[in-house]
């Protein structure tokens, strides 16, 4: 007995593999950005059933703020090592001591600083293409992404002008200088996400389940303790259960209290949420027109 | 909690002001999509902008040109879920200028829903939406027949609004066809019923979503697998894998077994598949839509662009080519000039050798002989490719029967095109395939 029927994760399991087909038959130096988040997990997964038995045609970057949670990094190499990838990573650091990137007096913040890294590693590896992770369910100016988003030279996003994709023809010409990010994930929902991590059984950093750790009230959100943003004495500090429900920056990532330890205790977790994702980001809230704003010079 | 079965994805188009944004809203927050920082950040701008009351249309009207505006300016794309199912809405914007956009967002949808203001009824932006919906073969269409309370619920007028649509509808080609009375910014039925509409039997418009029949969009006749990327491992470390070639890509049409005929095109070269592999392991069938690599039992010249077909229907497969297109540029479609053409996983070029016709959206009726196609035209014209397409017609096939046309230089997307049945198949002789 067959039947010719697939559900809503296969649905959008072989939307997301047709596209990293794509990207492979369309541009001559591709690149996938991976950063050991939830998103680009599922993204490697959909890579290896893109591209076995052969190798992943194309290297995994990550562009390192320096701000980054040790369990990610950590798992990011392994994760990479596994595959036999190749990983290449820039860092904000250095793209500072370079002068590639300018530090604004009082900026603490790395994400700015992640776009001209970004831009430098492109144009130094000559990347015409990069597949990323986001999601448009994930924030309003996502929401207008298209699948193939076309960058011009200087890396930028024009949403006015933004190439109609129709049924599932995908055009990638470009002229030198000019760039495509690519997102195979744009129709995932966060649940979508979690039910695939938990059908493909993939490991994820440990951040993600419930762990204690100490936080500081700071903009609304409990903040993890760290060395570079300390608490002020006037900040409540707690010792709580919590877990990170989207991974941004040590210093923006806010925690949530949480007792989910497994990928099925998220899942009954997010059903019941109340909460965007986003909502635990201190870096979207900046204005309503935070992520458009950095969309446009050129992050993802 | 229950798994949702299937994916609706829908796409909403009317004019301006008539309500689409606050329509998804309003769908968004009656069905208790909305997250309390979704709530907030609505209820902070409604104190700023809208004088204590929350504007809907604040949720999908995203970016900032477009809050300043107060107009949806792209395809915004929405997901919300049911214990029934999963919805993918792609808001598409009404005025003129922007058709292209709607193209785009309702390329892939299972269902229209057209907008319609009670108060002004059908106006040429409703029959444009309708004929395009009709144009990209949408199985479903519902007719939103929104802001009835500013009428009065007047029954008569939404029997005066759905004649109005009956003049023209038997002229397309929508099968189903569904007319809903509703006012998205009270409500009245959108997921609840409404009170003021006891003339009504019929479903909300949250409900028909959730029970309308997606019979399968997908063809699954006529065995299609346009060739995306060839598998060739470069260094094994299983030796088994050393002669592996695979032709990986997303099936197109129809159901693919180990061990049938297959035909490759354009070669022209008849051969058996060998294996079905996916990652999760060989299988022994596959169907439209998944994504495989199939190796065969000959060694055949295939690339990227090739396409490997079922011999039980057959395709086109010829240099002239004949289409209905929506031309999305600000420069006109001139007859003489070349493109390139992306059809499935092939790139060739194309010189647009005639205009045919052109259709009045207006009256529907078609003029012939344009001197050029403008920025949202709907015509037919012919087109000579380079080499050889491997097509159906895009009534049989959405996926085989589609195409773009690129301008060259700018790479711009100019057009979306739909082809005319073949006037001839694929010819088998002795065994051997003419084409």
């Amino acid at each position: 007995m067959t039947s010719y029927h697939l559900d809503h994760l296969q649905h959008l399991e072989t939307e997301a593999i047709h596209i990293m087909r794509e990207v492979a038959g369309e541009f001559e130096r591709p690149a996938l950005l991976f950063s050991g988040g939830k998103d680009s997990i599922c993204l490697l997964r959909l890579a290896e059933k893109a591209f076995r038995p052969s190798d992943l045609p194309m290297p995994l970057l990550n562009v390192d703020t320096g701000h980054h949670f040790p369990e990610l990094n950590e798992f990011r190499d392994r994760r990479a090592k596994q595959l036999g990838a190749r990983l290449i990573i820039r860092t904000v650091e250095e793209a500072i001591a370079k002068g590639i990137a300018t530090v604004a007096a009082g900026e603490i913040s790395r994400n700015r600083l992640q776009i001209p890294t970004l831009l430098a590693a492109i144009e130094e590896f000559r990347f015409d293409c990069c597949i990323g992770g986001a999601r448009r369910d994930e924030e309003k100016a996502r929401a207008k992404e298209r699948f193939f988003s076309f960058r011009d030279a200087f890396g930028q996003w024009d949403p006015k002008n933004q190439r109609p994709e129709i049924w599932n023809l995908y055009n990638g010409r470009l002229n030198p200088g000019e760039n495509m990010r690519v997102f195979p994930l744009s129709n995932w929902t966060e649940m979508d996400v979690w039910e695939y991590i938990q059908r493909e059984k993939l490991e994820v950093p440990s951040i993600y389940f419930t762990h204690r750790r100490q936080c500081v009230r700071r903009g609304g959100q409990w903040l993890p303790v760290n060395n570079l943003v300390p608490p002020k004495p006037s900040e409540e500090v707690r010792d709580l259960v919590v877990r990170v429900r989207t991974i941004g920056d040590i210093i923006s990532t806010g925690c949530v209290e949480s007792p989910a330890a497994t990928v099925s205790d998220i899942i009954a977790e997010i059903a019941a949420a109340r909460v965007t994702e986003r909502g635990s980001r201190a870096d979207d809230k900046s204005s309503e027109a935070a992520m458009e704003d950095r969309k446009k010079a050129g992050y993802f | 909690m229950t798994v949702p079965i299937d994916i609706l994805r829908f796409n909403t188009c009317g004019s301006v002001d008539d309500g689409k944004s606050t329509l998804i809203g309003r769908l968004l927050y009656d069905s208790k999509s909305l997250m309390e920082d979704q709530i907030e950040a609505l209820e902070r701008s409604a104190d700023i902008t809208g004088g204590g009351q929350i504007n809907l249309a604040n949720l999908t009207d995203g970016l900032r040109a477009e809050r300043e505006q107060g107009i949806t300016i792209d395809v915004a794309y929405r997901y919300f879920a049911t214990p029934r199912r999963k919805f993918i809405i792609a808001d598409t914007p009404g005025h003129v200028q922007y058709t292209r956009n709607m193209v785009t967002g309702a390329s892939n949808a299972n269902l229209s829903i057209v907008l319609v203001d009670a108060r002004l009824g059908v106006i040429e932006q409703s029959r444009r939406h309708t004929a395009i919906a009709s144009l990209l073969r949408i199985p479903h269409l519902v007719v939103a027949v929104n802001k009835m309370d500013l009428v009065g619920w007047s029954e008569q007028r939404f029997f005066e609004i759905r004649a109005q649509f009956e003049e023209f509808l038997p002229r397309l080609d929508i099968k189903d066809v569904k007319f809903i009375p509703l006012s998205a910014l009270n409500g009245d039925n959108v997921v609840d019923a409404s009170p003021h509409t006891p003339w009504y039997v019929g479903p909300t418009l949250l409900g028909h979503l959730e029970t309308v029949h997606i019979a399968s969009d997908w063809n699954l006749q006529g065995f299609r697998l346009p060739v995306q990327w060839v598998n060739r491992p470069n260094n094994p470390t299983d030796a088994s894998l050393h002669d592996f070639r695979g032709f990986s890509g997303q099936i197109a049409g129809g159901i693919v077994r180990v061990g049938q005929k297959v035909l490759t095109l354009p070669a022209g070269v008849v051969t058996t598949v060998k294996e079905i592999w996916t990652y999760d392991g060989k299988v022994k069938e596959a169907f439209c839509p998944q994504s495989v690599t199939l190796v065969l039992a000959d060694d055949i010249d295939i690339s990227r662009g090739s396409m490997i077909i079922g011999a039980d229907y057959l395709p086109g497969c010829t240099t002239e080519l004949h289409a209905e297109i929506c031309w999305m540029h600000p420069r006109p479609l001139q007859a003489g000039k070349k493109y390139f053409l992306k059809h499935t996983t092939h790139t060739v070029q194309v010189i647009v050798t005639e205009l045919v016709n052109q259709l009045n959206v207006a009256t529907l009726e078609t003029e012939d002989q344009p001197e050029a196609l403008a920025m949202n035209a709907i015509g037919e014209i012919r087109l000579r490719t380079a080499k050889p397409i491997v097509f159906d017609g895009y009534g049989t096939n959405r996926l085989t029967g589609s195409f773009i046309l690129i301008e060259q230089g700018t790479n711009a997307t100019v057009a979306a095109g739909m082809l005319l049945p073949p006037r001839e198949t694929v010819k088998s002789e002795n065994g051997d395939y003419v084409i």
